[in-house]
């Protein structure tokens, strides 16, 4: 998908990523992303799915390459401007990456505190969620008494509590069941409805060729990208 | 800022709980230290300010088996050349009654200076802009009185505010020493607390907080762990000052000063905590934003 300059919310330009010394496990990944784009981003294990989602939510740099991040260049941006950048990016990590200490409710508020919004709508709009994705029962329970499902609706929830601008998600339908998982996919669907790109990195082709969305193929540290829906 | 809501859990970890009590340790001595500096510097000023000008004169008894009376015209004789002396401010001689209250604390109570033979002794006070030759004054005294000689109190006073200066730089050093001791305990358990919580520290800067939002999280647990201990040290360090002050009360006599703190002084040693509580909170800010600038 080619979009140019003020059109496109990522953009990757020969971007390539190696750890120390090693091999490239990401090699010359170019693409760009559009406003309000769905992606699914699938590829065997080990192909790099989650490092190249670290580059896209600024959590590694690249080893060479050009990414441009709401068009602002990563390279060049001043240090102090890039937390206003992660704030557009909601992410939901692999292994959720709540907070052990804090419940249910200030995991999902932390990403409005970081941004420096009232209490007031933290309470209004946390609830709101969290009843939604169906944990209103569980608002004070901290992670370590919730289920696997119910930590990853509660790492869903924070991802998207802030209403990001790209939503990244890597393996976010791994822990819950199949009910679950499309209920989840369909708010993702909802805030794509509202503008937001989203990428889904997933095992799951079944779900990939369900949705019929667009898709991000790894293979050996390289990059391909099928507009159409996969084939059943 | 106390009571703000913190999303890491800094009040677990043990490390922590113990800076309190590290931080009193540290506060107990430096209020010591800062102590002695504000009795020993307004010592050395009252002194230096006192007795800098001054000169004793001593006449002593001939060894001849001289009469009182004998001396005392000596004594009268110098007195008079002293007031005739240009520079010369004021010349007074020493009362007998005087002279035994010096020599109390080592020979006991004197009802008399009979069977003593004490010198008699002229203060002078030097004049403001004076200077007088203390040679030549000696050389002219002992022609109109044999024997008498001249002790120059700045002089000795001069020493003697050189090693009050002495000390009280030495307390300057501890302090400085203390303060270095402490920075680098906040410095340590700082970087310790960052190590512990690096999981959620990443957390929140994926999220976008920005490096001051969670260096304040760690100042703000700094300065109320240092101001706990600060706390207790200066409540540890009371007693002891008091202690102290009560004893040197006990032994007071003419060699050991009438100096103790003051409610301007005890005022300085008061805020002691809250700066101790500045320092660890501004340490702990800089260490963090140190480390974090590390970070994407």
């Amino acid at each position: 998908m080619a979009f140019s300059g003020n059109d496109c919310v990522i953009d990757f330009e020969n971007v390539g990523l190696r750890y120390g010394l090693g091999p490239e496990i990401l090699q010359d990944v170019s693409f760009s992303l559009a406003p309000g784009s769905f992606h699914f981003l699938i590829g065997p294990s080990g192909a790099g799915k989650s490092s190249l989602l670290k580059l896209m939510y600024l959590a590694l740099k690249p080893s060479r390459g050009l990414i441009t991040l709401f068009n602002r260049d990563i390279a060049t941006t001043p240090r102090v401007d890039l937390p206003a950048l992660r704030r557009r990016v909601g992410v939901v990590f692999q292994e959720f990456k709540l907070l052990r200490h804090l419940s249910a409710f200030d995991n999902v508020a932390l990403p409005l505190r970081v941004a420096g919004i009232s209490e007031s709508d933290i309470r209004k709009h946390v609830a709101e969620l969290l009843s939604w994705v169906g944990l209103q029962d569980h608002m004070r329970a901290r992670p370590p008494t919730l289920s696997g499902g119910q930590q990853q609706r509660v790492a869903i929830a924070r991802a998207v509590i802030a209403q990001p601008k790209i939503l990244l998600a890597d393996e976010p339908t791994g822990n819950v069941d199949d009910k679950m998982a499309l209920r989840l996919i369909h708010l993702f669907e909802e805030l794509n409805k509202l503008g937001t790109t989203v990428v889904i990195a997933t095992h799951s082709e079944l779900l990939v060729k369900r949705l019929g969305y667009p898709s991000m193929t790894l293979e050996d540290g390289r990059l391909t990208i099928k507009e159409g829906a996969l084939e059943e | 800022m106390f009571a703000r809501r913190t999303d890491l859990p800094l009040d677990r970890d043990t490390l922590s709980q113990f800076l309190p009590w590290l931080i009193a340790f540290m506060v107990y001595l430096a209020s010591l230290a800062l102590a002695g500096i504000l009795i020993f510097g307004a010592m050395a000023d009252r002194w230096n300010a006192g007795v800098s000008d001054t000169l004793t004169v001593q006449i002593a008894p001939a060894g001849n088996g001289e009469s009182p009376a004998a001396l005392d015209r000596r004594a009268k004789a110098a007195l008079d050349l002293l007031r005739k002396t240009d520079g010369v401010a004021l010349a007074e001689p020493v009362e007998e009654a005087r002279i035994l209250a010096l020599l109390e604390p080592w020979l006991g109570p004197l009802g008399s200076a009979e069977d003593l033979p004490l010198p008699r002794l002229i203060d002078v006070q030097v004049g403001p802009g004076s200077d007088i030759d203390i040679k030549d004054l000696a050389r002219r005294l002992d022609v109109v009185s044999p024997g008498a000689t001249v002790d120059d109190n700045g002089v000795w006073l001069d020493r003697f505010v050189r090693l009050l200066r002495t000390v009280e730089a030495v307390a300057f050093l501890v302090l400085a020493l203390i303060g270095s001791v402490t920075v680098g305990t906040v410095v340590f358990t700082t970087r310790t607390g960052l190590s512990i919580h690096q999981d959620a520290i990443e957390v929140l800067h994926l999220i976008g907080a920005q490096d001051a939002y969670i260096a304040r999280q760690f100042a703000s647990r700094a300065f109320s762990l240092g101001l706990k201990g600060g706390l207790i040290g200066l409540g540890l360090a009371a007693p002891t000052l008091f202690g102290i002050g009560w004893l040197a009360e006990r032994m007071r006599s003419n060699l050991l000063p009438d100096e103790g703190l003051g409610g301007a002084q005890w005022l300085i040693l008061a805020l002691l905590p809250v700066a101790v509580a500045g320092i660890a909170m501004v340490t702990a800010r800089l260490t963090v934003l140190r480390n974090l600038r590390r970070m994407l």
